[in-house]
């Protein structure tokens, strides 16, 4: 159970950590003032939630890691995010459709997840729903100024709504762990999440005059560490400073 | 939005010498000059150069620290950061409104910024090169900012004066934070020590600079001050800001990198080195360490971000057709 449990939450935290160091790359990049302010505010939330999860998890392991151990000290095989989150940012249109296509699923489930028999991730999931509820709003706004914007916003909003789609299924993948969480009354059974996180898209999409895609197949693997070729560059830079200087306070 | 209605409007004033008397006698009353006042000319100017040269700061101030951003050695120091940098974002905002309420728009701003035409705060030309240069650009940078703004708190263009009261908390905030990476630093491992030491040694001067020139060579100082744009002279807050650095420097247990820097028992002050201002009117004319990389960064993210702000527009317009043929249609 215990073990179940710390893996079932890690991946919850390293979708959020690996979300955040994403949108912390755009600080000072955005389109606008107020999309850099946005996605900094977005960021932070992902950043907020990946630390209380990840806090969680090393109480669960009981071998005594903190939020920084996990972080930053175990390496991309030990990465079990989905493989959505540590897509490159490439433009705006690629950071959105990501967060729109991440914040519809994460919605109903953190608003499925409040009624997990796990006190710890019913508190997270009270937080996290209230600013999921936020980054959606946020992000579907946007697919639809840029799907319903110019012809060059169109064409890439379209382009990365379109390469992005085949990692969407992973989140809604099931496997042993998650199984077990599920009957065990703690998780949420995801595949279960599917119409509604499709409904989202659709209805969202046809706002903007678009198409939703179809994926010709699924991309995954992240939740076993199989990871796409991103991933090791970004734990680069974000666990640089632990490495070259490990054991210390900061 | 009552700074738009502004925009455009004609910013002329009849300036005899009992207009200019008049305006006077209210600044000398300390009542606040608001946008629809009359002003003179050269205030309206004065300040709009300022507040937006300000806000740029802000705005191209994100760089050296966001720079650090995806590398902060903890998960907590990394949300400080992210949000001390979404926060310099926010001053920009309130600064470059507070600037369109005297008939500029953000739009002419940010093309001087990219241009050259209006400058932005020296300190942001050097580089972040450690984990430690974001302790001391918190510690030093917004300590230096906050010695500059609290009197701006009281400067005679209320909106200015009601922008700087919001941005000073948050940046006495960010100067904490600034300060207890220091702390951690300079308690830490000898190689941490030699990282906050290293910072301060190349972050102290260009700190002094921001005060801006001596009296003798500030062109604008005397009437800003009879204006009560400015309260103090510029080498009166960089002693401030020495008085109260330097003995944090010491409990921090690191040396102020000034040979020269001593107590003058007489003026209750500390008397510091010469500093190099050929440097200084060097980073300010555009040839500091890091000038070229800002501004390209700035316009390359201006550019990049056109075809965004394009969109916004061109959906804001079809919205706006599409509901008033469903009103046409419905009557």
């Amino acid at each position: 159970m215990s073990d179940d449990l710390f893996r079932y939450v890690l991946r919850l935290a390293d979708d959020h950590l690996i979300l955040g160091q994403r949108l912390g790359e755009w600080c000072g990049k955005a389109p606008s003032l107020e999309e850099d302010l946005a996605l900094a505010n977005i960021g932070l939330d992902c950043l907020g939630q990946a630390r209380a999860l990840f806090t969680y998890a090393g109480k669960v392991e009981g071998k005594g890691r903190d939020e920084d151990d996990l972080a930053f000290l175990r390496p991309e095989r030990e990465y079990c995010n989905a493989l959505l989150v540590e897509q490159p940012n490439r433009d705006f249109a690629w950071a959105i459709a990501r967060q729109f296509y991440f914040s519809a699923f994460m919605l109903p489930f953190w608003r499925a997840m409040g009624k997990s028999t796990d006190d710890d991730l019913r508190a997270i999931a009270a937080k996290a729903e209230k600013e999921v509820a936020y980054h959606l709003r946020h992000s579907a706004e946007w697919v639809i100024r840029l799907g319903d914007g110019t012809e060059e916003s169109r064409r890439r909003m379209i382009a990365a709504l379109e390469e992005l789609f085949i990692y969407t299924g992973e989140l809604f993948e099931m496997d042993d762990v998650a199984l077990a969480m599920v009957s065990e009354g703690v998780a949420v059974d995801a595949s279960e999440l599917r119409d509604e996180w499709r409904r989202t898209v659709d209805g969202v999409l046809s706002e903007a005059h678009l198409t939703a895609p179809e994926a010709a197949y699924d991309q995954t693997g992240g939740r076993e560490g199989r990871h796409t070729e991103h991933l090791g560059h970004l734990l680069s830079e974000l666990q640089y400073m632990q490495r070259a200087y490990p054991g210390l306070e900061w | 939005m009552y700074s738009q209605g502004l925009i455009g409007a004609d910013g002329r004033t009849d300036e005899d010498e009992a207009f200019l008397a008049a305006f006077q006698e209210r600044i000398d009353a300390e009542m606040k000059i608001e946008p629809n006042d009359p002003m003179p000319e050269g205030y309206r100017k004065t300040l709009v150069r300022q507040i937006s040269q300000h806000a740029h700061s802000e705005v191209i101030g994100m760089q050296p620290e966001g720079n650090w951003i995806t590398r902060a050695p903890t998960l907590r120091r990394k949300a400080a950061l992210l949000a001390k940098v979404q926060d310099e974002g926010g001053h920009g905002l309130y600064l470059y409104s507070a600037a369109e309420t005297l008939g500029v728009s953000r739009e002419e701003m940010t093309d001087q910024l990219l241009s050259g035409a209006a400058k932005y705060s020296s300190i942001f030309n050097y580089p972040t090169l450690t984990w430690g240069d974001i302790g001391a650009i918190g510690w030093l940078v917004d300590g230096a900012a906050i010695m500059n703004q609290i009197p701006l708190c009281r400067c005679s263009f209320g909106p200015y004066a009601r922008a700087m009261i919001r941005v000073c908390k948050e940046e006495s905030f960010h100067q904490r934070q600034g300060y207890e990476i220091m702390m951690t630093l300079a308690r830490g491992s000898d190689e941490q020590k030699a990282m906050a030491q290293d910072a301060l040694d190349r972050y102290w001067w260009p700190s002094l600079m921001m005060f801006g020139p001596s009296e003798g060579s500030s062109v604008h100082s005397s009437q800003s001050m009879a204006w009560k744009i400015k309260r103090f002279t510029n080498d009166e807050l960089r002693d401030k800001f020495i008085n109260a650095t330097v003995p944090q420097a010491e409990y921090l247990g690191l040396t102020v990198p000034d040979p020269d820097l001593k107590w003058n028992e007489e003026r209750q002050s500390y008397d510091h080195g010469e500093i190099d201002w050929d440097e200084f009117w060097r980073v300010v004319k555009g040839d500091g360490p890091c000038n070229r990389e800002r501004l390209r960064n700035r316009t390359r993210v201006h550019e990049e971000g056109a075809w965004v702000r394009e969109a916004a527009l061109a959906h804001a317009e079809k919205r706006r057709e599409r509901a008033e043929a469903a009103k046409i249609a419905a009557e």
